[in-house]
């Protein structure tokens, strides 16, 4: 592996499986440094999930390699399991305990002793907000709670690496925001966090670093800055006093889309400080006066858009 | 085994809180014997006769029973693995460092020594009622031994059929025959009194000799081959129920 920086908390390349004849990942690359939120960003169906149960060891992939915590997932299997949490679609609570006696059950599935093991489930009910609901099954929690003792059922054993699969899917806004919340004081502690998700605004709002997933492959990478940016759709608006100044503007960017009502000129541009900077030097050139500027930049729905030519699955739903 | 302990600590507080499984391994089996020997009980021995081995109906049923208790048993198991899988619980253990079959080993340790209880039940049950054994230690310790075996054969069976089941729906024909095949077996009558089809699969089905054993072992009559068959049955189906389970549960999950 070359090219792969020190420390790296997943590091997967050329990753393939196939379920039958249909391939779901077809050859993935992927890095996260330790210590941030990684996010895997991919409509329904792009392989998401089982990119996650294989990093997670739930399945083998069939090519490719993957490391976690520094760990093979296919040969040392067990040791990755020893670093890691997983909490998602296909993690559970046990609804016949209650929500105390599954953070003990993992407590001494974790081999932490009595005591200790005790001193972790308290204070873990106490900052999911489940001490009042800790003595009931978790078959009457709700969503919201379920999915925070899920999450606290995976904190029992100090993952230095925790899988989230679309943990906020179908969750409030109330919770989502609770569950973002907690999401970056996890990684404040030094942990890393892979995430899926099909909701733009999550990766937007959560991950340091986002790839797009359609089709089993990576379409894009990058700091959700860097995909927004140098796409088609993005650009710059400049308003002008009159018709005069917005004729001569319109002789310096012959690529502008020119409005005569709203006499604005729009530069397609990346919105980059420099790209700015040119469009203002060239129109000082000219000797025109500009009213009114302002940056438009694409949206990662745009960016979806023009990475897979199809919408996301949010969208589709809205539809 | 830490971490089987710890799954069968798990078990107990399943089973502790659902009365349904208590219900089914536990009080069923007892109900059927009240049953049977209430209601049936009478006619049969007359109807039966000499065909019967015993002085009393009661003698004659109550191994039938025991078998019976084990299949209760069994479903319950079938149910309660399959729950484990289709609820994702499964998977998280899967994708932590502890003993990879403790969840499967801990669903057959508590299904067996909760069976084992309710045989207890049943022939304490049986006693007050009338049922008058004759069977020194060593039988009754073989008896026990037998119920044990067909409990951790069937157990197995059910764990493999519940990682197999895709919903709960998919165990039914797997508790059917545990439940049913009792009643086409030597469990009421003999097999002699069937006719046909039906005789022929009674006689040769793995309850009837597994029965027989015991029926010879609680009344000390004669065993006969009866033990050899019953023995190689229960060896053959914990075997295949085993390996069954385990190339399941190696195999990658689908869900």
């Amino acid at each position: 592996m070359t090219g792969v920086p020190a420390g790296a908390a997943i590091e997967v390349v050329g990753l393939r499986k196939a379920f039958g004849d249909k391939v779901v990942l077809d050859g993935v690359d992927l890095q996260v440094a330790g210590g941030t939120i990684f996010a895997l960003l991919g409509p329904n169906g792009a392989g998401k999930t089982t990119a996650v149960r294989i990093l997670s060891t739930l399945i083998r992939a069939d090519g490719g390699q993957a490391k976690v915590a520094g760990y093979d997932v296919g040969k040392e299997a067990d040791d990755v399991r020893g670093a890691i949490g997983v909490t998602g679609q296909f993690s559970a609570v046990d609804d016949l305990l209650t929500g105390e006696e599954n953070l003990e059950l993992m407590a001494d599935l974790n081999h932490l002793g009595r005591a200790e093991g005790r001193r972790r489930t308290a204070e873990l009910l106490e900052r999911f907000d489940l001490v009042e609901a800790g003595k009931k099954p978790a078959s009457t929690y709700s969503g919201g709670m379920r999915r925070r003792l899920d999450l606290a059922m995976t904190l029992v054993g100090d993952p230095r690496v925790i899988f989230l699969d679309e943990p906020t899917t179908g969750l409030d806004p109330r919770s989502r925001r609770m569950m973002w919340e907690t999401i970056r004081r996890l990684v404040a502690g030094g942990v890393t966090i892979f995430l899926t998700t099909q909701y733009l605004d999550e990766a937007d709002e959560l991950a340091d670093r986002i790839a797009v997933l359609d089709h089993g492959k990576i379409v894009a990478a990058g700091t959700a800055e860097e995909l927004k940016r140098g796409l088609p759709g993005g650009h710059v608006r400049l308003r002008f006093a009159d018709l005069t100044q917005l004729s001569a503007a319109t002789g310096v960017f012959h690529e502008a889309t020119r409005d005569d009502d709203a006499l604005t000129l729009e530069v397609p541009s990346d919105g980059g400080v420099r790209a700015l900077r040119d469009i203002l030097d060239q129109l000082d050139r000219a000797g025109v006066e500009v009213d009114d500027l302002s940056v438009h930049t694409p949206d990662l729905d745009d960016v979806f858009f023009a990475l897979t030519g199809h919408p996301t699955a949010e969208q589709e739903a809205v539809r | 085994m830490s971490d089987a302990m710890t799954m069968v600590r798990r078990n107990v507080r399943h089973t502790r809180r659902n009365p349904v499984v208590v219900v089914m391994t536990i009080a069923l089996p007892v109900f059927m014997l009240l049953l049977f020997v209430g209601i049936f009980g009478g006619a049969l021995n007359i109807g039966l006769g000499a065909a019967v081995q015993g002085d009393d109906y009661i003698d004659y049923l109550v191994p039938g029973i025991l078998l019976m208790a084990v299949g209760y048993g069994a479903s319950q198991t079938a149910m309660a693995v399959n729950q484990d899988v289709t609820s994702g619980i499964i998977s998280r253990f899967r994708t932590m460092r502890i003993s990879r079959t403790s969840v499967l080993t801990g669903h057959v340790i508590v299904s067996t020594a909760r069976t084992l209880l309710s045989s207890v039940l049943v022939v304490g049950v049986a006693v007050l009622l009338g049922y008058r054994p004759h069977a020194d230690a060593a039988n009754w310790l073989a008896a026990a031994g037998l119920v044990a075996l067909f409990t951790l054969a069937l157990t197995w069976l059910a764990v493999a059929v519940g990682l197999a089941a895709k919903s709960p729906e998919g165990t039914t024909p797997f508790l059917f025959a545990a439940q049913l095949l009792p009643f086409v077996s030597s469990a009421f009558v003999p097999p002699e009194s069937m006719s046909g089809v039906v005789r022929w699969f009674a006689t040769h089905q793995p309850f009837t000799p597994i029965i027989d054993t015991m029926r010879g072992l609680l009344l000390g009559t004669p065993v006969d081959n009866h033990g050899i068959v019953a023995i190689v049955w229960c060896v053959g189906l914990t075997l295949a129920g085993y390996g069954w389970a385990r190339l399941l549960f190696r195999r990658d999950p689908v869900t």
